[in-house]
């Protein structure tokens, strides 16, 4: 069975539908990257899987390990394995990373009938995954991504994904508004993160981000569909010819 | 030119009021002349209303229908349930000092930990006493302020501080205001003098007992900073949802001083808090904070006036109201720079958070620059959370609710970080949680 299912969803946002029949089966272990041009529908697709108000879903289904993703709330996804890496990381001032994560993270652990962790098993557990990903001590003392730079807003991003230990995360732009050794180091922290128990989907306009995370499949997103789908050297192609022959199929 | 009195019913019940409980108010000889004048002050006016600037969205005079009698001394049961009361909002460490309905209450309060540095006695102790009737201008001293009159008044009893020139009270002194009543009045007045270099943490709070209801509290407090004194002065109220709570604090510090004050009313049918500080000496630090929370059809008025009086002073005020269901806030923050006061440092920022639709806020930050050569600043804002925050935050599991939470607490926490004592800080953190979690 797929981790993740999705049979013709249809989404719309304000009488205008923007996800026109999308297919999609990711199983674990698996990473797919999802390529497309600006308005294809491809953040709309994570915000959707995450659970973010505002779509209406006029249509199909998404299974998350079987279970109807789409009648849960956005934090009962998250306790149930979905993270998704945003693209543009707020800023909440006033609420330390620390405070945040052990919130974040023991809200999850309740949700799932686990015991929550003491405040030193929690130190212990950041410092490791913080120490792992060299992101410094200091940044997760800070209020959440307050004054962070674009490469270490994603870091945090990174630094959650590691301590939920999620079964799928989706990656929505991940590589806006990182240079090239920022690009390096959030993708290093990713890679370490790929596992058989887990799925990846990426999504990014740009091929440098799959020189440095390999995907299994990637698809090519225009106007609301899957287009077209393949190995890593469909990115290649796109490189080559650009996202205009899919705009134009659509 | 005579002044032509206008005057609603209840401001002219207030005078029968006060002519029936002449004969209980504590002093005598001059203490009732100054009474008397200060009741004339009062009747200038009557109660304050919307055509007099500072009271324009806090009409008293509307919103009051009646003059409640005085309470009475407290009873043995009454003390019985101030006792309960007093642990409930009981700071940490703190030094008790209790007023139950307005009245001293030695049993429930602990004199005993404080020193020979400090000495404390009770207002209605220095009002009868002849030898020290030479403070009762001093510790009933008043201003145009109606309220604040009536206050001066009808003062039934309070606390009279001391602290010795260059001595830092180390524990925090928790001055206690217990209503057990039912549709009574009180007035009570507290007196706090620090002298040069002294250091004291003052906590305030205002706490109904199991059924008190619809009582109508009206208390001040003045206070003088010494010079290169430090003062924090925390307040924290809640009051009977049916309850009136009119307080004010006039408050003056030396040079070189510093006074940390933070004011949080959490409840109350009507509140008004009026806050009047002088920076009266060159080079003095004021940090002036608070918060406004209040849901149901609450309305919570929070006005403070700073006074600029020196050179090379600075003032930071950071105020936040969360308002909620059909609460009412408003916040008042007049910045006056006079004309000596050069190289002046003054920040002003207001912010408010509505909870929902119906809720409303009236933010007026003003500033009153007389001076050249000085820095003032001010801002408002108002608006509701941010989803794009709470989806951030449900997304990493936690409900919507927490979400709420874990915002509203930040929001707040602005404001309440700038308390400096730590343990004060965690003090109206509680508080604040305390009135979040009851809401839920």
């Amino acid at each position: 069975m797929a981790l993740l299912e999705i049979r013709d969803l249809h989404v719309g946002v304000e009488d205008r539908e923007i996800i026109r029949g999308l297919h999609l089966s990711v199983h674990a272990g698996e990473v797919h990257a999802i390529m497309g041009p600006n308005g294809s529908g491809k953040s709309t697709l994570s915000h959707v899987i995450a659970g973010k108000p505002g779509y209406e879903i006029t249509g199909g289904q998404i299974l998350f390990r079987g279970q109807n993703l789409l009648q849960m709330e956005p934090n009962e996804r998250a306790a149930k394995g979905v993270f998704l890496a945003f693209q543009y990381p707020v800023e909440i001032p006033g609420v330390t990373t620390m405070n945040f994560l052990r919130a974040a993270l023991n809200a999850q652990r309740k949700a799932r009938d686990q015991q929550e962790f003491s405040t030193p098993e929690f130190l212990k557990r950041v410092r490791e995954v913080a120490g792992s990903l060299n992101i410094p001590r200091d940044m997760i003392k800070r209020g959440v991504n307050v004054g962070f730079s674009g490469g270490e807003k994603k870091r945090n991003e990174i630094l959650q994904m590691a301590l939920f230990e999620p079964s799928l995360c989706v990656l929505d732009e991940i590589d806006s508004g990182l240079d090239i050794d920022a690009l390096r180091i959030v993708a290093s922290g990713i890679n370490a993160l790929r596992s058989p128990e887990r799925a990846m989907i990426v999504i990014t306009h740009y091929r440098r981000l799959l020189e440095h995370i390999v995907p299994d499949i990637v698809h090519v997103m225009s106007k609301g569909r899957v287009m077209k789908s393949g190995g890593k050297e469909l990115a290649l192609e796109l490189e080559a010819c650009g996202y205009s022959q899919f705009e134009d199929a659509a | 030119m005579k002044q032509v009195l206008v005057k609603a019913d209840a401001g002219r019940a207030m005078g029968n009021v006060f002519a029936a409980a002449r004969g209980r108010l504590p002093g005598a000889g001059p203490v009732l002349q100054i009474r008397a004048r200060a009741f004339e002050v009062y009747e200038r006016t009557g109660l304050p209303h919307r055509r007099m600037e500072d009271w324009k969205y806090t009409d008293l005079r509307a919103l009051i229908s009646e003059v409640l009698p005085l309470a009475p001394r407290p009873d043995a049961e009454a003390l019985v349930r101030a006792k309960v009361s007093v642990k409930q909002v009981a700071a940490d460490q703190a030094v008790k000092l209790v007023l139950v309905d307005g009245i001293f209450a030695p049993e429930l309060s602990d004199l005993g930990g404080l020193g020979n540095e400090v000495v404390v006695r009770s207002l209605r102790e220095v009002l009868e006493n002849s030898a020290t009737g030479a403070m009762a201008g001093l510790v009933l001293s008043t201003t145009s302020d109606s309220a604040i009159s009536l206050n001066a008044a009808m003062a039934t009893d309070g606390l009279v501080i001391t602290v010795a020139d260059g001595h830092a009270v180390e524990r925090p002194i928790q001055i206690v205001h217990v209503a057990t009543g039912l549709s009574v009045s009180t007035f009570t007045r507290c007196y706090l003098q620090l002298g040069k270099g002294a250091h004291a943490d003052i906590v305030e709070s205002f706490v109904p007992a199991e059924r008190a209801s619809g009582y109508q509290a009206n208390d001040a407090i003045i206070a003088l900073v010494g010079d290169e004194a430090s003062l924090s002065y925390i307040r924290v109220a809640a009051a009977a949802s049916d309850a009136v709570n009119i307080s004010s604090a006039i408050i003056a510090v030396g040079a070189r001083a510093k006074l940390d004050l933070f004011s949080m009313t959490c409840s109350g049918s009507i509140s008004r808090y009026q806050g009047f500080i002088t920076l009266a000496g060159e080079g003095t630090k004021l940090s002036a904070n608070g918060a406004n929370l209040i849901r149901d059809k609450l309305h919570a008025d929070t006005t403070i006036v700073v006074d600029h009086a020196m050179p090379h002073c600075t003032s930071g005020e950071k105020f936040r109201a969360v308002v909620d269901d059909c609460g009412r806030s408003v916040f008042q923050g007049r910045i006056i720079v006079r004309p000596a006061a050069r190289k002046t440092d003054a920040t002003l920022t207001t912010r408010a958070l509505l909870l929902s639709d119906k809720a409303e806020v009236d933010n007026k930050p003003e500033l009153e620059i007389l001076a050249d050569d000085v820095t003032c600043r001010h801002g408002a804002t108002s608006g509701a959370l941010d989803d794009t925050l709470v989806f951030y935050l449900r997304a990493r599991g936690l409900s919507e609710k927490d979400a709420q939470m874990l915002l509203i607490k930040a929001f707040l926490g602005e404001s309440i970080e700038e308390i400096t004592s730590e343990n004060l800080r965690d003090f109206v953190t509680a508080q604040a949680e305390h009135w979040l979690q009851a809401g839920r």
